[in-house]
Order: C-alpha cells, then sequence, then structure tokens
C-alpha cells in the first residue's frame, strides 16, 4: 500500500436517544452474556452497558463502558439538545472514580464493553440483538487507518506502570544500570 | 443454591422497628411458584379473619414474580397482597416498572409489613443494609417528588421507589401506590397508609442466578422480537387501535349513558394530536420491548406516565373531554389515587348533588349549576377538581367518599344506596352496562377474586367469528388454546352464548391463567389478558413451563403448572371463604345486562361451582383442598364449622 494506509473494520454501535423506551433489555442481555457460564445469572450492575434514566425529565441515555480513567475530569461540560440538558456524564463511557458506574460491585474493577467478542462471532453484540425498538443498532464500516500497532506485550504494560508509580527517569536509571550489572 | 429466587425474605416489623432477612422454604416455590402464590400462603399463615384490615396485625407483602430478574422478557410484576377496609377481602394488585427487579438484586423476594410505625417512615433497603427512616419531611409531598427526594437524599439515582401520595397518607381506600411508571391499587395504598409507610427506596446490585442458562437463554433470547413484532400484545389500544372501543362500549358518568355516537372521525383526530404534544416518549418496563407507557408532560403538572384505560376514567367519569383526563391525572397521580375507582366515586357523588341526597351543606361552594363553565372548565370537571382534593384529604364530604362507593352510600343514606349500582363484593367495578348476558362473564363477574375484570378476563375471544373459514383459521394457528376451546369456539356463532359447559371452562382457563402471571410476574398484556383479541399472547400456559422449568431447576409440565394455579386459586377463595364469602356475594351487578336470565345463571354458578370442586356456597371441599396439598386449610375449615366434620353432605 503505496500511502502506508491499510482498510480496517470500525464495528460501531449507534445510539438513536428519541427511540430508547428505557427497558433495560441490554443491560439485562449484556450482564448474562458476560456471566460465567454464559446466561447463569443477570445483574445490571455488572453490565457494560448502562442506561441512564431520569425519567421526570425525559432522559434515556444507553451508554456503553469504555477505558478506564485514573482521575476525573477537572471540568465538565452540559449539552442542550432539543431543550433537554445532558450533563457530560450522561454521555460520558470512561469508567472513572468519581462515578460507580462500570465497576464490577464485587471487585470494584473496571468494566469495559467488549462488542460480546466470542468463538463463534454473535452477528451483532447482545445488547443489539435484544433492542428491538432500534435506540441500538450495530454498523461495521470499513476506514482507513495508519497501520495498526500489535497488541502491547507485557514487559511494555510492566514498565508503563512502574513509569506511572515511579517516575521515567527513575526507570531508565534502573534500567541502565540493570544493563551493566547483567 | 436457589435459582431464580434469591430466597430470602425481608421482615420488617414497625412497631417494633425489626429488620430480619429470613430464608424460605423452597418447597413453597414447588409448591405454589411465587409472587400473589406464596404471599397468599404467609396471609393464610399469619393473618386469621379476626384480624382487620386495618390492624396492626394485618400484614401488607411485596412480592417479586418468580421469574423477575431472570433473562425472561416481560417478567416484571410486583405484587402487593393484603387484606382491604373496602371489602373485609383478601386485596391484590400488580405494579410493572423496575421495582420488584430491582428488590430481587438487592437480595431479597419480598418485603413482608407487619405492625404500624408511630409516625410516617420510609424503608430504604441497600443491598444487605436496610434501615427505617423518618419520613415527616415527606408527608404532604406527591408520589413522584417523594421519589425524586429520596433517590437526592441517599444519593442513589439508580434506586426505585415505590411511595404513596397523600391519598395513602389519609388512609383513602382508592390511594394507589406510585412506582416510576405503573401504580398498585385496590385497596393497598391505604394499607402503606395505615401502617405508616410513605416509601420504599432499594437498591440491588447482586446476582440472580438460574438453573440451567443455556436452554433458558436459547427461548428467552427470541422472544423479545417476538413479542416486539406480534401486535396482538402489549397495549395494542394505545398502538394503532384507538380509543373507540372504550369511548362507544363503556358508560359515562356514574356508569349510567352509553354515548354510541358520540365519538367522530374528527373527534379521533384531535385526541391523537393532543397526545402526540402531550407525550414525549413511549417507555416500557423492566426487560420488556413493548412500550406501553406514555411519559405525558401536561403543562403546569410534574410529568408522569400514563398507561392503558386510565385516560379516558376521568373523561368519561365527567363527561369531560381528554385534554380534562390528561390534565387530571396531573393531580391524582402525585396525590397516589386509583384512576378506576376515584373517578366513579366522584361521578357517584355528582349524582347524588343533581338528586339532591348531598346538598351544599355537604357540599360547600360545589361548581354549578349544570350548563356553565367554571374557570373555564365544564361544571362537571370542575366539580372533579374539588371532589379529588376533598377525598384525597378526607375533608368533609371527602370523609365519606374516601370510603368507596358501597360504604359511602350506606353512610349518606337517605336514598343514596341505589346509586351504588356498579359494585361487586363493595368494590368499584369498570363502567359497563350491556345488552344481553354473557355467560362467560356472569361467571367472571361473579367469581373473581381479584375484585376488577382485567383481572381474570382474557384467554378466551371476546367475541365469535362470524365467518366459518376464517374461524377455523384462528383455530388453526391458536397455539395458547387447550384443545377443548377450539371445539367451542369453532361451535360459537355471532350473537350466541356459548354452550354453560363452554362457559364454565372459559371462566375457568381465563382465571388460571392470571394466577400463573401473578405469581410468575409475567405481564397480563403478554399473557393472560391477551389472549382474548388476536389469540395469539407471546405466553401461554403450553410454552410458560419450560421458561419455569430452566430458570428455577424445578420441572413443571402443562398439568404441573395448571395444578399450581388452581391450588394458589382455591388458596385465595379460603382466605376469602374465612371472612365470610359465600354465594351471596357472587352476582355482578343488576344492571350490568338489561337482559338478564335469572335460573341460567345459578344454573351456571352451580355447574362452575361444582367443576371447581366448591360446594353449592362456593366453599372448596375437603377432597378438592385436600387433593391440593391444603389439608391445613381443610381441617381450619372443618374446626371453624365452616366444613363439616364429615364428608358427604357437601355438594
Amino acid at each position: 500500500m503505496s500511502n502506508g494506509l491499510k482498510k480496517r473494520i470500525v464495528k460501531e454501535i449507534k445510539v438513536d436517544l428519541d427511540k430508547c423506551i428505557g427497558c433495560r433489555a441490554c443491560e439485562m442481555a449484556c450482564s448474562g452474556f458476560h456471566a460465567v457460564p454464559k446466561f447463569s445469572s443477570t445483574n445490571p450492575a455488572r453490565s457494560r452497558i448502562r442506561v441512564i434514566i431520569e425519567d421526570r425529565k425525559d432522559v434515556y441515555v444507553p451508554v456503553r463502558a469504555g477505558d478506564y480513567a485514573q482521575a476525573e475530569c477537572n471540568c465538565r461540560n452540559s449539552y442542550v439538545i432539543n431543550g433537554k440538558e445532558y450533563s457530560e456524564c450522561s454521555f460520558c463511557t470512561v469508567s472513572c472514580s468519581t462515578r460507580d458506574l462500570f465497576k464490577d460491585p464485587d471487585s470494584g474493577l473496571p468494566l469495559k464493553c467488549d462488542m460480546c467478542a466470542d468463538d463463534p462471532t454473535l452477528p451483532e453484540p447482545m445488547c443489539v440483538q435484544v433492542c428491538c425498538c432500534d435506540a441500538l443498532t450495530y454498523v461495521e464500516r470499513e476506514e482507513e487507518g495508519e497501520n495498526e500497532v500489535g497488541p502491547r506485550g507485557e514487559i511494555e504494560v510492566g514498565l508503563e506502570s512502574l513509569v506511572n508509580r515511579f517516575g521515567i527517569d527513575k526507570v531508565v536509571d534502573l534500567v541502565s544500570q540493570l544493563s551493566k550489572t547483567k | 443454591m436457589r435459582y431464580a429466587e434469591t430466597g430470602f425474605d425481608l421482615e420488617i416489623d414497625l412497631s417494633r422497628g425489626s429488620i430480619d432477612r429470613v430464608e424460605t422454604d423452597p418447597e413453597l416455590s414447588r409448591l405454589h411458584l411465587g409472587g400473589q402464590g406464596t404471599a397468599a400462603k404467609i396471609l393464610w399463615d399469619r393473618v386469621p379473619p379476626e384480624v382487620d384490615p386495618l390492624d396492626p396485625e394485618n400484614l401488607l407483602i411485596f412480592s417479586t414474580g418468580l421469574l423477575q430478574s431472570t433473562p425472561v422478557p416481560g417478567a416484571n410484576r410486583t405484587a402487593v397482597d393484603t387484606f382491604s377496609p373496602q371489602t373485609g377481602f383478601y386485596s391484590h394488585s400488580l405494579f410493572g416498572g423496575f421495582f420488584g427487579p430491582e428488590l430481587k438484586y438487592a437480595g431479597y423476594d419480598k418485603i413482608i409489613f407487619r405492625g404500624k410505625a408511630s409516625d410516617l417512615v420510609y424503608l430504604w433497603i441497600n443491598n444487605d443494609k436496610v434501615e427505617i427512616r423518618d419520613a415527616s419531611h415527606l408527608r404532604g409531598k406527591g408520589a413522584q417528588e417523594t421519589a425524586l427526594i429520596l433517590k437526592e437524599e441517599v444519593g442513589e439515582p439508580n434506586a426505585q421507589v415505590a411511595a404513596i401520595g397523600i391519598a395513602g397518607e389519609n388512609r383513602v381506600y382508592m390511594a394507589s401506590i406510585e412506582h416510576a411508571n405503573s401504580s398498585a391499587s385496590r385497596g393497598v395504598g391505604v394499607i402503606m397508609g395505615d401502617k405508616r409507610i410513605k416509601a420504599i427506596i432499594v437498591r440491588g446490585t447482586k446476582d440472580v442466578n438460574v438453573a440451567q442458562p443455556k436452554e433458558l437463554a436459547e427461548i428467552s433470547i427470541p422472544m423479545y422480537r417476538k413479542m416486539y413484532d406480534n401486535k396482538d400484545c402489549g397495549d395494542s389500544m394505545a398502538h394503532g387501535e384507538g380509543d373507540a372501543f372504550h369511548v362507544d362500549n363503556f358508560a359515562w358518568g356514574n356508569a349510567r349513558t352509553r354515548r354510541s355516537e358520540f365519538f367522530s372521525k374528527e373527534m379521533e383526530n384531535d385526541w391523537l394530536s393532543l397526545e402526540d404534544k402531550l407525550r414525549q416518549r413511549w417507555t416500557g418496563c423492566h426487560n420488556c420491548p413493548k412500550d406501553c407507557h406514555q411519559a405525558i408532560k401536561y403543562p403546569g403538572r410534574m410529568p408522569y406516565f400514563q398507561k392503558c384505560y386510565s385516560k379516558l376514567t376521568y373523561a368519561m367519569g365527567a363527561f369531560g373531554d381528554l385534554d380534562f383526563d390528561y390534565n387530571i391525572i396531573g393531580i391524582t397521580q402525585e396525590y397516589g389515587m386509583d384512576a378506576y375507582s376515584t373517578p366513579q366515586t366522584i361521578a357517584f357523588a355528582i349524582e347524588l348533588y343533581e338528586a339532591g341526597i348531598l346538598t351544599d351543606k355537604d357540599l360547600p361552594d360545589f361548581p354549578g349549576p349544570d350548563g356553565e363553565t367554571v374557570e373555564g372548565y365544564k361544571v362537571n370537571e370542575a366539580r372533579f377538581f374539588y371532589l379529588v382534593e376533598r377525598i384525597a384529604r378526607r375533608e368533609g364530604i371527602g370523609d365519606v367518599l374516601a370510603n368507596g362507593i358501597y360504604a359511602a352510600a350506606r353512610q349518606i343514606g337517605n336514598g343514596a344506596e341505589a346509586y351504588d349500582h356498579n359494585t361487586i363484593k363493595k368494590f368499584e367495578q369498570v363502567p359497563i352496562k350491556l345488552g344481553y348476558v354473557n355467560f362467560p362473564y356472569f361467571l367472571m363477574y361473579a367469581t373473581g377474586e381479584k375484585m376488577n375484570i382485567t383481572q381474570i378476563e382474557g384467554s378466551f375471544p371476546q367475541a365469535p367469528i362470524a365467518d366459518k373459514a376464517e374461524r377455523a383459521e384462528f383455530v388453526k394457528n391458536w397455539d395458547a388454546a387447550p384443545e377443548r376451546f377450539k371445539k367451542w369456539f369453532m361451535e360459537w356463532e355471532p350473537r350466541q352464548n356459548p354452550s354453560l359447559e363452554a362457559s364454565v371452562h372459559i371462566c375457568d382457563w381465563n382465571e388460571t391463567m392470571h394466577y400463573v402471571d401473578d405469581a410468575i410476574g409475567t405481564c397480563a398484556f403478554l399473557s393472560s389478558f391477551r389472549g382474548q383479541f388476536g389469540g395469539r399472547p407471546p405466553y401461554h400456559i403450553y410454552n410458560l413451563p419450560a421458561f419455569i422449568t430452566h430458570a428455577t431447576g424445578i420441572e413443571f409440565d402443562t398439568d404441573g403448572l395448571w395444578e399450581v394455579a388452581r391450588r394458589n386459586r382455591n388458596l385465595i377463595r379460603a382466605l376469602n371463604v374465612r371472612r365470610g364469602l359465600s354465594r351471596v356475594d357472587e352476582k355482578p351487578p343488576a344492571n350490568h345486562w338489561k337482559k338478564r336470565e335469572p335460573e341460567t345463571e345459578q344454573k351456571l354458578l352451580d355447574m362452575y361451582y361444582e367443576f371447581k370442586g366448591w360446594n353449592n356456597d362456593g366453599i372448596p371441599t375437603k377432597e378438592t383442598l385436600d387433593k391440593l396439598g391444603l389439608e391445613y386449610v381443610s381441617n381450619d375449615f372443618i374446626q371453624r364449622g365452616i366444613l363439616p366434620e364429615c364428608e358427604g353432605d357437601q355438594s
């Protein structure tokens, strides 16, 4: 490929807030699917998708769990859409320290949507399968992007956490010391 | 491990302030399933007939359905069971929404309240942590206002709340319990108020397990789409069928007048556009793809949820219009008042006023006289607003009317009794007045113990199909029906009654399906109520056993499920028999049909009792009870002299 870009498949769940009826079937299907064995239990608190509901304000926002963030945002926006006010948090997919959303209720560990990765691959993630009113729809599209970086190895993840904890200088010093002695 | 249920009840003694988590006997699930069934067992064991409904010893039980919080879609109905001061009998109501599922995720199948608190309290259930808290700051607050305050107060936006409004606080008999988009009525709100429970707020984050996950998921996941695509389930009247059925066929005012020429195409269009304007969204209940509830924002009122026929009950009671109904529900739902009984009681009072039985002394500054408008409202509409305030607060004549039509008529006297013409077993009925006695409906009205026809009817079609080929086609695809009903439906011609034998079986099948739903928590709009229009309910007696078996691990087949329903049915009848229910109580209003067949009706009742294994007075025989494993009931009946010591003289 001359431009150095290659095609990749982007998986997306489109959310149409106007169509959500607030039934929370997506939470049931998600928590059931991720139980071990599958569907042996349900528990919306373990679901990687949650419908944020404020029924007297007509707020119904299905949100999927994204990456974990260590710290809270230092500023937040609120948005008015069609006369309804939404806090940025209502859309935010991050599992963060300021709310109990997307944390396993027993371990406290962050939960993350994996698009129901399974073998064989599901035609659609479970939440989409049970959302008959089409508030959630599944879309796959091709996108050109830079070559994907391969999965990070154990060493890289481990080093990064050391850097986070002790600072880059200390880690560099230690590595150069070690390289001399070994 | 317990499957589909938690195996624990929460016992709250409000007089002592004690809270206990009590393990339940798994055998009871096999015998009664859950929900209403196991609640009936508890009421039998612990509330003898000597206990007045307003005594502290009466229980108020919130029960999750057995399948709630499992992957089975549409199992979200929570049962509330107690004894009613209005009827003196067993009182039962169901509500949808999200409360029961949340309770189960908190680790409880039921909340059982006994005793009375000394002042208003609320119950805060946060998984294992349960507290009875002071609610004096919530006195006088609306039901939904209370929910908003409490979620803020405990800092848990995901909690679910069931609350009463001022009607419940004031022990109004038609008080409801309000939750999210749903409410419970028919005598349960008054007991919640009497026990001084303003609200229950619950948050649960535990697992609910099922026994055979793979098998259960295989049949549950496709149900979402099947239900969604099935136009004969859910609230089909809200979606396309329109209002003509209720407007044309139900009676207006104090259940008096049919206005069959009233509704026009133009009016229907006006109504639809008004609804489109007021409706923010259609919403559903927990884990169900049907959107039966309208989120309504009426100017100047707290946003509320409207479901089913309530959008017409006030309008028709007041000879008013749709706008008036949407307006007044904005008040009555905050006050927590049942949208069936309340408008009828008010229409009854207006009739008494027009007849001179209630006077300006009883109703000071009562809007009127007829024909004028008052502050932009028709006179009757203004009178409805006036009386809602007085009933909810038990002020003046409202204190009498708050006891329901039957009691109010007798307290008012002076001929008022004649205006109580639409109650059965002292309870207000849906305002329907028809031409010729309908045999299955005669039996359902007469013998029902859920106090409202909508809680009894629903599996056998309301009307025959005239065209024989169409009829055969309908029967061919009628998976929900046991074989015998197919034959009877084929024989059923327009403007005829089904045979007496068929009528007996129709009543039995119809109520059996409700007894199944009310124990497992499946919504009647997906099951027991929804066979009568179109014959295609997603859940029925043939497919439900698999859902129950895979969820609970307890083997059920169709016969076994039917037997549990029969056991629960007889137990509930026994609760009422012990409180004095007998054959004399089992009659529809005299004017329900213009043309009656008194002899045939009594024959029908004889046949039905015999079919049910009840004696001539409607009391289950020892043989019937013992066969269902209810020996403790028959022993009690014999001890009390309700049944004779020796068999033989039963029929």
